[in-house]
């Protein structure tokens, strides 16, 4: 099946739903995102009912400590990047493997730039004496957002293999569903974080 | 790959790396069955040491802190290494062949499922000779586990999140299967009920184990990275692991007696010899109770001081699964009642599970009631309870199963008379250990005590519940004898062993061919095999396609690589608060491996392979005689 | 277990219906993506502008709430009448929401110091 050639013409409108495999692993994303949605909750849980706990004369509080400018700019990557995934998508569905690959880099690329932002807000941080170690709040928060950010490293290590294990051979009904569950996969890290945003960094300012 | 040999004789080397490399649902059903013998004998043997030590008041058989170790692992070793890997064993053996599937959604991912639980719970057992096994009971509640010293629950906290891994992906696996494996004409309300109660456990797991994921996760940075979340002094609580732990731990029960019903909901209507009676609301009570495992936790935790409202919440919710599960009952009751019943071993383990199971769902009615609770918590009367649930329930299943399946798993036949006898030691022996500790627990006896003083009334039903559990433990043993001999036993080369299946699992001619089906069969109603039966048809199944090339999977060894990676790491995690130099390098190399192995297998296409009409035939011919399977 | 599948080309017609539907689809993404950023940019200016916190809680959460529903319907597909097993697969997001919901709400009211 792998020598099969399409034209755009006789390419399938589902290529990710054809073949048994394709509908098993889309089928099994979705379970998978099912266990994650709950693994969220139990962290965000943990994280509200520890907020802006510490040891007696804590002088961290949340209200204080989180930047908003800076949340809402890694929103703005992490929100764009699931539009060029969208994009690609549409790209596979109209067999354009250029436009795949672009849009698919152009995911990794916004979700680099999110991932920097990110590991620049912990350094500095813990720069500032809010370790992971300081308090129950800090243990919380940390575990919560990092959660989140393994998510994104493990998406955009995924994506990479995907782009460059496919650069020479082209789109096939064999790694077709493998970009469309890899981009369902970086749609649910952008649902979490439309939560982590509003949780965390919003409801965290507001006190 | 495609020359494939069935019976040939193979080295023991080769045996071994066959199965090391297996990615067949019917050999990880046969690693899954050992693996969880091997640790429901250790378990059991654990128990029978505790009662030999509470036999007489004032015994110094073993220490106190002994006693606290065997009954963690006791505990922990049932629940999550023994019942579920027995269970998991039967819904690998059996689901793909009740929907009409070649194999499940993801073999590859059904490998490492079992790998990552073996290797998790070896590394638990490995505790005993390293410095102590965990000592703070199967809850691990963190107040108590937090200044455990020693490694025990380092063991316990990752050994779990290994082990649990596993079972996640075994879950995730199962839900797949039955979503998208069905064969044509198989729609969700044909299923049969094991299949049926494998989803609705599957799904269970699916949404209990993260908070257990993440409970443990809590404990091992609070334990080996200086985090704090239970440390009161630095703003943890400790409130925080019990729920987590119970939102976990109370579906854990849901998801190992369901498909326990599954299995009687299988057995009954075999030899009844009537259709199962209530088909859907059996279905829609296993869902009911699905949903409602999920919102009773609190009743675990009535004696925090949750206040009167979340008790009053959580112990109607908790008595609303009563209802549910009495649909069930029922439905059995009149699935037996008026038809032609035929007893055999796996049956009469059904007719004494009904009434031991239903002793268990009461008591449990009764400690439902919040005020009530209050004088039963951490009594004997709750060890008499779930071990009646558990043992009258899960248990019995399993080993009926065992009967029932066997012909299936291994072309062989249980003894039926040894059968019969283990069952009545076994099932006098369980009576005798928990009905009178009940007693026990009124007269106010604590669990988890490792002694007691005489003359507090305790001594003869201590005396007598130890005599019980030596009962069991020979129960047991005979089992184990009973398989033994099963090896000597004459192969049964037989379609549909019991006379009268209903199921797709009894169409197939025994031995299984490693491709089970080699025409996909039209499902053209509930009980498929009945169906076929009653119209004559000898072949048992109606085809849904003509004979032709069938496509396989490949044999992989990375997952016990990936798995393998895993359990060296959490070496290095568990020697890290000690402050040894090499704990991070063996993090890193563990870690290291398990990601490599993810990448080759990213990398590297697993197109599988075709096996091809002629083949089939000389394997049918070679398993079945001239002919094949007709 | 299969890759095997049946090709069938397509006529024509049907092609170039298929095309539209799914320039259309991508139009009515991109425009969801506007709203989405639009509503996060609404969340973001209630807090900054500091109204009192009882309104905009409630508010935040319904914004993160809708946005949530336009990724999973519109960019993750739940809206794809057509694609296999999709009831099954909102069935179980939607009860995996309830749990979470569940956990959240335990959470904020019987953990208490």
């Amino acid at each position: 099946m792998l020598d099969t050639k399409f034209t755009p013409q006789t390419w399938p409108e589902h290529p990710e739903q054809v073949t048994q495999e394709g509908k098993n692993k889309y089928v099994g994303i979705w379970i998978f995102i099912c266990s994650d949605i709950v693994l969220f909750a139990s962290l965000f849980a943990t994280y509200i009912s520890l907020r802006n706990r510490g040891p007696a004369g804590m002088e961290f509080t949340s209200q204080e400590l989180f930047e908003l400018p800076l949340a809402f700019v890694m929103t703005m990557f992490l929100l764009t990047s699931s539009l060029t995934s969208v994009i690609a998508m549409y790209h596979l569905k109209n067999y354009n493997f250029k436009g795949v690959q672009l849009w698919t880099l152009a995911t990794v690329l916004l979700g680099l730039g999110f991932l920097a932002l990110e590991i620049y807000e912990f350094y500095h941080y813990v720069h500032i004496g809010f370790g992971y170690t300081q308090s129950a709040f800090s243990s919380a928060f940390f575990t919560l957002v990092g959660t989140h950010g393994l998510h994104v490293i493990i998406g955009l290590v995924w994506m990479l293999c995907l782009v460059f294990r496919n650069a020479k051979r082209g789109l096939n009904l064999y790694n077709a569903p493998k970009y469309f569950v890899a981009s369902i996969y970086w749609h649910f890290i952008d649902v979490v974080w439309v939560f982590i945003f509003t949780v965390v960094y919003l409801m965290g300012v507001l006190g | 790959m495609s020359s494939v040999a069935v019976t040939k004789k193979k080295g023991v080397g080769a045996v071994i790396w066959d199965y090391l490399t297996t990615v067949d649902h019917k050999k990880l059903a046969v690693l899954y069955l050992f693996s969880g013998l091997l640790f429901f004998a250790i378990a059991g043997f654990e128990a029978l040491l505790m009662r030999i030590q509470l036999m007489f008041p004032n015994s110094d058989f073993i220490s106190a802190g002994t006693f606290n170790e065997l009954l963690t692992m006791h505990g922990t070793t049932m629940l999550f290494l023994a019942a579920t890997p027995l269970l998991f064993a039967f819904m690998n053996m059996v689901v793909p062949l009740q929907i009409g599937a070649r194999d499940v959604a993801f073999p590859f991912l059904n490998s490492l499922g079992f790998w990552l639980f073996f290797l998790g719970a070896t590394f638990l057992h490995l505790s005993f000779f390293m410095g102590g096994a965990p000592d703070a009971g199967w809850t691990s509640y963190a107040s108590l586990s937090l200044y455990s010293p020693g490694h025990g629950i380092d063991f316990y906290v990752l050994g779990l999140q290994i082990s649990g891994a596993g079972t996640l992906i075994s879950a995730i696996n199962f839900i797949v299967t039955i979503i998208t494996m069905r064969a044509p004409g198989m729609t969700f309300m044909r299923l049969p009920l094991f299949t049926w109660t494998t989803l609705i456990s599957s799904t269970l797991i699916l949404f209990a184990f993260p908070p257990l994921t993440v409970g443990l996760f809590l404990m091992l940075v609070d334990r080996m990275f200086d985090a704090n979340f239970f440390d009161h002094t630095m703003g943890g609580n400790t409130i925080i692991w019990e729920h987590l732990f119970w939102i976990f731990g109370h579906p854990e029960v849901y998801i190992l007696i369901l498909p326990a019903f599954g299995l009687f909901s299988e057995i009954i209507p075999v030899f009844a010899r009537k259709r199962l009676f209530g088909y859907s609301s059996m279905v829609f009570a296993t869902i009911l109770i699905g949903f409602l495992g999920f919102m009773v936790w609190a009743h675990h935790m009535f004696t925090v001081g949750l206040g009167a409202t979340a008790n009053a919440i959580f112990a109607i919710a908790t008595m609303a699964i009563a209802v549910p599960t009495g649909m069930k009952v029922f439905n059995w009751i009149l699935t037996i009642w008026g038809g032609s019943i035929k007893v055999t071993v796996p049956m009469i383990y059904a007719l004494g599970f009904i009434p031991s199971f239903v002793a268990g769902g009461v008591t449990g009615v009764m400690q439902a009631t919040a005020p009530l609770d209050y004088q039963l918590h951490d009594s004997y009367f709750i060890v008499a309870h779930f071990h009646y649930v558990i043992v009258g329930g899960i248990v019995t299943a399993i080993f009926a199963s065992f009967h029932f399946y066997w012909p299936l798993l291994f072309n062989r036949a249980l003894n039926e008379k040894l059968g019969y006898l283990t069952f009545w030691i076994f099932f006098t022996g369980f009576h005798l250990t928990f009905f009178v500790q009940h007693f026990l627990g009124l007269m106010g006896m604590p669990r988890r005590v490792f002694t007691y003083m005489e003359g507090q009334g305790w001594d003869l039903f201590n005396f007598i519940s130890s005599i019980g559990a030596i009962m069991m433990a020979v129960g047991v043993l005979l089992m184990v004898v009973n398989m033994l001999l099963s090896i000597k036993s004459k192969p049964v080369n037989c379609r549909d062993y019991w006379g009268d299946g209903r199921s797709l699992e009894w169409a197939i001619q025994t031995p299984i061919p490693f491709y089970n089906f080699k025409q996909l069969p039209l499902i053209r109603g509930f009980d498929a095999y009945w169906i076929e039966k009653q119209e004559g048809n000898t072949e048992g199944m109606t085809y849904a396609e003509p004979l032709g090339d069938i496509h396989m999977p490949n044999n992989s060894i990375l997952p016990f690589i990936m798995s393998l990676g895993l359990f060296i790491a959490a070496f290095g995690a568990l020697y890290h608060p000690d402050g040894v130099s090499w704990s991070i390098p063996v993090m890193v190399i563990g870690l290291g491996i398990t990601v490599l192995a993810m990448i080759i297998r990213s990398v590297k296409d697993d197109l599988g392979y075709h096996l091809h009409k002629e083949e089939i035939l000389a394997i049918e011919e070679e398993l079945y005689g001239k002919g094949g399977n007709n | 277990m299969s890759h095997d599948t049946e090709i069938q080309g397509r006529s024509q017609a049907e092609y170039e219906f298929g095309r539209r539907k799914s320039a259309e689809k991508m139009r009515k993404q991109v425009i969801n993506f506007a709203i989405m950023i639009f509503l996060t940019f609404i969340a973001f200016a209630t807090v900054v502008a500091d109204f009192a916190p009882t309104f905009i809680k409630p508010i935040i959460l319904l914004l993160a709430g809708i946005q949530v529903v336009l990724q999973l319907y519109s960019f993750m597909h739940m809206d794809e009448k057509e694609a296999p097993y999709i009831g099954v697969i909102s069935t179980f997001v939607w009860v995996g929401a309830i749990i979470a919901f569940t956990f959240f709400l335990a959470f904020n009211t019987i953990i208490w110091w």
